[in-house]
């Protein structure tokens, strides 16, 4: 999992020594292209096939738009295409099974249904029934399946209809896929993905709309991530299946149709590195998801109004780009943190604590972090609208910190 | 056959409202019939093929439907297929009048059963059984001493179940991957696991494979396709189901083997690792260890069915009841479940009777909860290396002076595999933090400097066993 990449590095804040933050060897790049939608693999391993993979992909390198807002697209120069997101999931993953056939696909509805969502559609009939496989309800049955497959030698990628459901898969994404590769002192490796929709949609009502972020962060052995546009959807699905790791890639119901451009080339994005959606001056505005869209059209009131937010897509839910992020408080001196976590013990808490551990010199105002309040979703539509930040908030929130 | 079926004789008659309380509605097997009027016209015009169709009143045209004039002989048509009707309120009773027999070769005194079947077993595997079983029982009890004694920190003994873990481990091959729960050690043992290799992980030092990081008997080792044991229980039936769907991606000749008690059976696991076996139609063996207690839960506490080998039916699952202490049975068990398995796709159940002779593990004394005399009883008289021992010996194959010297053979190379067990230095600090990930990330790297460093200030605090 190392990021030892071309300036993709998300080097160690040491906790003793703050000031003594290592300038990384982001030679190579330009400023302008600083920016982390680069197309980097997160090639860590001393195994020979994982270093030609880096250095053929490093040939790749494309420098993209320094700043992208909701509306802009991340698209090289260059031709590209246009799709939706869940469309770029799909394509992120026929082209991963295309890569490897040890790559196959589980969960509910994913086969000749296309998946609830629609991620999985075509793959039944291009792959066959066995290869993305429909299985019965009982999501700690199929995630301990994929867990056995995988150390067996599969690629698994499971898919949990929504990412509530996985609570009944805790005991094996907890006990089985974070922990074996460590029990067995290195001799089984649990390369699955898990993925699925999460967050609060339109009213989809209590027990639909969860945030599993804050419930598996603590797990060890698991890495999480988090998509928000087509570009990175891709990207993030082809580095979790490659990636040795368990990986659990968390997307959100609504961003699914979102359109953008993207590239017509191979590309990965890094899973541990966060994303500058738009380099600012006054304050660092971190998220990720869907309340990076309600941060960037918050943006642009506070633009107006004079400011100059810094916005990060944080992408890496665990563990956190504390280069970037780092690097960021450094320069702003404040931080906003934008999630849409309930206020105990989710994302935003985690991170409150990580800057105030590490950037505490150099702050000048404390951690200000949005969430969403410790209730379950409602389901009238006006109330649900309430526990999620919204752009008004932030606008609030950002001036308040900016006195 | 859609021409002739007309919206005015799309519904065909059933026998139904003559003689039934039920009602049909429309069949599954028939979708282009979907939009059938519930009180249509009678239909005269009748397709071939279909049988159920929604029902009409009128009675005389009934007869004209043919063979449905019998009660007993109509069919219903629901998702999930054909299946007769019946009149009565017949409910399914709870249990079988009689116990699903059980599977045996030899008697309790280890002579072979005039009409048994059984898969002949050669000299070599017979004596390789045998030798095994008697090695596992001493190589537990030294191990335990070892632990009564403080020297090693636990232990889970397999007292009373060395015929289902060396047996069945005989009966499948090398390529065979196993999820045991964590009283199979048998199985590793017939693999080639050697004594020094339980020993190193039992005392955590680095020579075991599992970098110390494990209680003692959770053993792994992917050399002999032995799933590293996982302390939860009933969780690696599930992970040996997505096992078994890997060996049949790949058209391995092999099958995923899984063990787990009278207790695992309990789990939700079990359940599910069941019916997404049979539904996938993967190639796996479910091996239930019945030996009648979960610690200190006895079966009549942990299911009120007939064992668990009626559940395996439940789930469209083939299932037999074998004597676990029956070395023989349950060799020629799991052979043939072995072949079944690989050559139709299909998971199978196998419920071995069988006692824990032993505590549940050395944090437990059964005999607060259970009479001292029931376990002399079965220790002594329902023995299974006794058992077997009378059939090998019945056959040329063994002698009290081969036995004499394996005993003091292994006595002596597990007294020396403790003892070099005991003095091999611990596994390094840095193996707390390998292995989390494939490369340690940056946030354990930190957190393992602040563990050197907190080491440095204070090492009076620090184990001098455990090598920087």
């Amino acid at each position: 999992m190392a990021a030892r990449i071309h300036g993709g590095a998300a080097t160690a804040l040491s906790t003793f020594n703050p000031k003594k933050l290592v300038a990384p060897s982001r030679t190579n790049l330009p400023a302008a292209a600083r920016s982390s939608k680069r197309c980097i693999v997160a090639g860590g391993g001393s195994d020979a096939s994982k270093k030609s993979l880096s250095v053929r992909h490093s040939q790749k390198l494309i420098a993209n738009a320094a700043v992208a807002t909701k509306a802009e697209t991340s698209a090289t120069t260059g031709t590209g295409h246009e799709l939706l997101l869940f469309e770029a999931l799909q394509e992120g993953l026929e082209e991963e099974m295309d890569r490897d056939p040890h790559v196959c696909v589980m969960g509910e509805d994913v086969g000749h249904y296309g998946g609830s969502y629609k991620v999985t559609k075509g793959l039944a009939d291009k792959f066959g029934d066995l290869r993305v496989l429909d299985t019965p309800i009982c999501e700690n049955a199929f995630t301990g399946m994929g867990i056995g497959a995988a150390m067996t030698g599969l690629r698994p990628v499971i898919e949990g209809m929504n990412m509530g459901f996985l609570l009944l898969a805790f005991n094996q994404i907890s006990n089985n896929c974070g922990m074996l590769h460590y029990t067995s002192g290195g001799q089984f490796t649990i390369p699955v993905v898990i993925r699925g929709p999460g967050g609060v949609g339109r009213q989809l009502g209590a027990e639909h709309s969860q945030r599993l972020e804050s419930y598996f962060q603590s797990i060890p052995g698991i890495q999480m991530v988090a998509c928000s546009t087509p570009y990175n959807a891709k990207g993030l699905m082809k580095a979790a299946i490659r990636s040795e790791n368990p990986v659990i890639l968390f997307e959100h119901v609504l961003l699914y149709n979102l359109k953008e451009k993207i590239p017509d080339e191979e590309y990965i994005c890094n899973l541990e590195e966060a994303e500058m959606v738009r380099p600012g001056e006054h304050i660092t505005i971190l998220t990720y998801s869907r309340m990076r869209y309600h941060v960037m059209q918050a943006a642009k009131t506070l633009v107006n109004k004079g400011y100059d937010p810094e916005v990060i897509d944080i992408r890496s839910l665990k563990p956190f780009d504390l280069y970037t992020i780092g690097n960021s408080v450094k320069k702003t001196h404040r931080v906003l943190i934008v999630e849409e976590c309930m206020r105990t013990g989710g994302i935003g808490a985690s991170l409150t604590a990580a800057i105030n551990e590490n950037f505490h010199d150099y702050l000048d105002a404390p951690v200000m972090c949005l969430s969403s309040q410790d209730v379950p979703t409602p389901y009238a539509g006006t109330l649900e609208e309430w526990t999620v930040v919204q752009p008004a908030q932030i606008v609030t929130a950002v001036e308040q910190l900016c006195q | 056959m859609a021409q002739h079926l007309k919206s005015s004789s799309k519904s065909i008659l059933l026998n139904i409202l003559r003689h039934n309380i039920g009602f049909s509605s429309p069949s599954h097997a028939s979708r282009h019939l979907r939009h059938n009027l519930p009180h249509g016209p009678l239909s005269t015009r009748l397709a071939p093929n279909l049988i159920t169709r929604y029902c009409n009143t009128m009675v005389d045209t009934l007869s004209s439907i043919g063979s449905h004039e019998d009660t007993n002989s109509q069919v219903m048509d629901f998702p999930g297929g054909k299946l007769a009707f019946t009149p009565e309120i017949h409910f399914i009773s709870e249990s079988n009048e009689e116990r699903v027999p059980c599977y045996r070769v030899l008697d309790d005194n280890g002579q072979q059963l005039t009409n048994s079947r059984f898969i002949p077993v050669s000299k070599e595997i017979a004596v390789k059984m045998y030798s095994d079983m008697v090695t596992l029982q001493m190589m537990d009890n030294i191990f335990y001493e070892a632990q009564r004694q403080g020297r090693l920190s636990f232990y889970a003994t397999a007292f009373g179940e060395e015929a289902i873990n060396i047996a069945s481990a005989a009966a499948l091959s090398p390529d065979d991957v196993i999820f045991p729960q964590y009283r199979e050690p048998g199985v590793l043992l017939w693999r080639g696991f050697t004594l020094q290799e339980f020993a190193n992980q039992c005392f955590g030092n680095k020579s075991d494979y599992g970098k110390g990081r494990q209680m003692p008997v959770h053993y792994g080792s992917n050399k002999l396709n032995y799933f590293t044991v996982s302390a939860t229980i009933a969780t690696q039936l599930p992970n040996a189901v997505g096992a078994a769907y890997s060996l049949k991606m790949d058209e391995k000749d092999a099958c995923a083997v899984t063990f787990f008690g009278d207790g695992g059976s309990s789990e939700g696991d079990f359940h599910a690792a069941l019916n997404f076996a049979a539904v996938m139609e993967a190639p796996v063996l479910f091996i239930c260890r019945n030996n009648g207690w979960a610690i200190s839960t006895p079966t009549s506490d942990q299911f009120r069915s007939d064992g668990v080998v009626v559940k395996g039916r439940a789930y469209g699952i083939r299932s037999i009841r074998v004597d676990g202490n029956d070395a023989l049975a349950m060799y020629s068990a799991v052979h043939e479940a072995r072949e079944m398995a690989i050559r139709e796709h299909r998971p199978i159940l196998i419920e071995a009777l069988t006692y824990r002779v032993g505590h549940h593990s050395t944090s437990d004394d059964s005999t607060r909860y259970r009479s001292a005399d029931e376990i002399e009883w079965w220790n002594k008289a329902r023995n299974p290396l006794s058992r077997f021992r009378t059939w090998v010996e019945s056959n040329g194959w063994w002698s009290d002076e081969a036995e004499s010297d394996l005993r003091s053979k292994i006595k002596k190379e597990m007294l020396e595999a403790i003892r070099v067990a005991e003095k091999t230095e611990k596994p390094n600090l840095n193996h707390m933090f390998s292995d989390v990930y494939d490369v340690p990330p940056l946030n354990l790297r930190e957190q393992e400097l602040l563990v050197r460093q907190a080491i440095k200030s204070h090492p009076q605090d620090y184990p001098s066993d455990v090598p920087l």
